[in-house]
């Protein structure tokens, strides 16, 4: 069964940008202000990070973010009233991304039930294993038409990146470097590792992630990927610049 | 019987596993797949043993209290872990996981610290075995344990403040991930505690059963019998009680107590009794109970004891809680500093605050005469002064 996500990737097959905001944040009820401005500026997916007090996998940026969020009031019971109307706007795919605790006590099935009813397409939760995904979350998954993007890293054995192209559908999130979101290591030198994850012609297309910046950076990647993700980058902008339709739209013509 | 062990996946029932971004899988995988072989090799034992015999000073005493068995009426020994090199239990674990990552060839070592004592701990060891050690301790952490900050500085550690979230153990353990996240190859994360992702809890608590395999010999030699009644320890994350416990645990004959801060009392909203008032979730790479909100974001726990302040708890104790093979009891702050001054002048040892938790346990059990009970002694209290001079001159 087909959903956004995978209509997207066959109809586009490379200079795909996705975007990553947090929700809740700068205010709390700006999540559809970002959504709608991205949609119009043209960006083809976006990411609404889910707030953790304890996000492992994030930098600094996206911390502080979610960390205002949460005081904003943010709740993942709130982000999905503010998504309510989103399809009435918005057509692009939409992922969410967060981590596994509060998906948990929200409750596996009725997180994955709620998002295909305000028409969430996918999730990433980096912390979510392998083994856990199968036994909880797989089914529910697969009944709700929901995608389960999983990361690589360059850490990653082939075996494994087989493994998961098997189990993933979407697309693959290659992580840039091993490191937190929004570090800034160099690029240029993971090219190796992009080139043999291509040369591999996995199922799913893939997506480069974490520390993407600019439009260096994003023209890089796009050499081995149908595109990349920007997050850190993009929050860094919203924070200085404010989330009107100017501001988001002049990010955007700054990358591609 | 059997050992204590995880399943392959490194759950104790539905508790545990590996909850870790795919940067660090094959990093912990590695460790999964080797730590067991290395630390059972005959060469890797000899040389533990020899460096806890002659640098950390064990066998620990087993120290029957005259006075306190006379007071709670029952024999009640105190296990010395405050004697050991450092002042507590932690470096029993330190020891093992830094002969561990030599073995596995890593440069360097990184570790998270509370109030410090596990900071210190890693801190000697690296000193002693030659390796660069980077220790994350909270902002707020940093400036309410100074003399214990010093003292890594002067064993040539780098501290690095934690200066996200709350400013304290958690997100020293946040930072010490990133970090490692950042450098996987190169970089050993030696946890302090029975958390983390699989094999920590296991690994950690191997390290640690040095105490309950002494107490068992110590023992026999004092009482003709292996098995106490009683066997009580203070929990934060868990690891003076999962070595105090682990050669006890379903022996058909010990209790095993373990004793949660309450901080001002269970109810109050400033507490660190995770298993009374947690909820399953995932912290730190691993399912167990923890302290959190409604919306599935982690609460900071309070304790008056820096050590127990964790708004987790290792998944063997929540497993072990949840078969009700151990009982979790809870003990408020001013009962500690209450037990912490009798244990003082009844006989002339100064316990550290996470210790005096356990003390502080006997007030409210049941004794018989013939009862055996061990308190494990996890630290020493030359950490806390300032915090028991405060009481004092109030006296």
């Amino acid at each position: 069964m087909n959903n956004r996500i995978n209509t997207l990737f066959s109809e586009k097959k490379s200079n795909i940008l996705s975007i990553y905001f947090t929700a809740g944040y700068p205010a709390l009820d700006d999540t559809m202000t970002i959504l709608k401005n991205l949609d119009t500026a043209g960006v083809d997916l976006a990411e609404i990070g889910m707030p953790f007090s304890d996000p492992l996998a994030d930098g600094p940026v996206i911390q502080h973010s979610s960390e205002q969020a949460l005081l904003n009031g943010i709740t993942i019971a709130r982000l999905f009233e503010q998504l309510k109307e989103m399809r009435q706007h918005i057509t692009m795919p939409i992922v969410l991304m967060g981590y596994l605790n509060p998906v948990m006590r929200y409750g596996v099935e009725a997180f994955l039930a709620k998002c295909a009813e305000v028409g969430v397409d996918g999730i990433i939760l980096p912390d979510l294993p392998m083994d856990y995904y199968l036994s909880h979350f797989k089914t529910h998954c697969e009944y709700y038409n929901i995608s389960n993007i999983m990361l690589i890293s360059n850490d990653t054995s082939v075996e494994r990146v087989r493994q998961i192209d098997e189990q993933t559908n979407g697309f693959i999130y290659l992580v840039s470097s091993n490191g937190t979101t929004g570090s800034n290591k160099s690029l240029e030198s993971q090219q190796d590792y992009y080139r043999h994850i291509r040369s591999l012609e996995l199922n799913n297309p893939a997506l480069i992630g974490f520390g993407v910046r600019d439009k260096q950076t994003y023209e890089l990647t796009n050499q081995y990927s149908s595109g990349a993700i920007i997050g850190t980058a993009f929050m860094k902008h919203i924070s200085e610049h404010g989330i009107d339709t100017d501001s988001i739209q002049n990010f955007v013509k700054g990358i591609r | 019987m059997k050992e204590f062990n995880p399943n392959e996946q490194g759950y104790y029932g539905e508790y545990g596993g590996a909850f870790i971004p795919e940067m660090l899988y094959k990093n912990v995988s590695d460790l999964q797949e080797k730590y067991l072989e290395i630390i059972q090799t005959e060469d890797f034992q000899q040389e533990l043993n020899q460096l806890l015999k002659d640098y950390v000073g064990r066998p620990t005493p087993l120290f029957y209290s005259a006075n306190l068995s006379a007071k709670y009426k029952a024999k009640i020994y105190l296990k010395r872990e405050d004697l050991n090199h450092t002042g507590a239990h932690k470096i029993n674990n330190t020891i093992g996981q830094v002969l561990l990552a030599k073995r596995l060839g890593k440069k360097r070592i990184i570790a998270e610290t509370g109030a410090g004592q596990h900071g210190v701990a890693t801190a000697t060891t690296c000193a002693l075995l030659n390796l660069e050690c980077t220790v994350f301790m909270g902002a707020h952490d940093i400036e309410r344990q100074k003399p214990n900050v010093e003292r890594m500085r002067m064993l040539g550690a780098k501290v690095v403040a934690a200066e996200s979230g709350s400013k304290t153990l958690k997100d020293a353990t946040n930072e010490a991930i990133r970090e490692w996240i950042n450098n996987p190859q190169e970089t050993y994360y030696v946890i302090g505690s029975v958390v983390g992702p699989h094999p920590y809890p296991d690994m950690v608590a191997k390290f640690q059963s040095i105490i309950s395999k002494e107490i068992k010999v110590q023992l026999e030699e004092q009482e003709g019998t292996p098995n106490p009644d009683y066997v009580v320890a203070c929990v934060g994350g868990g690891s003076n009680a999962m070595g105090a416990f682990y050669h006890f645990i379903d022996n058909g004959h010990t209790n095993l107590i373990a004793v949660e801060a309450a901080g001002k009392g269970v109810n109050t909203g400033q507490t660190a009794a995770t298993i009374a008032l947690g909820k399953q979730g995932i912290i730190h790479g691993s399912k167990t109970y923890l302290i959190q909100t409604e919306d599935g974001q982690i609460i900071e726990p309070y304790s008056i004891s820096a050590g127990l302040d964790y708004p987790g708890i290792g998944p063997a104790h929540a497993y072990l809680s949840d078969m009700g093979k151990i009982t979790v009891g809870s003990i408020t702050d001013d009962e500690a500093i209450k037990a912490a001054f009798e244990l003082t002048r009844i006989d002339g040892i100064i316990p550290a605050l996470e210790s005096a938790h356990a003390l502080a346990y006997l007030n409210k059990m049941n004794l018989k005469e013939s009862d055996i009970v061990v308190v494990n002694l996890s630290g020493r209290g030359d950490k806390d002064m300032i915090t028991y001079s405060k009481y004092f001159n109030h006296e």
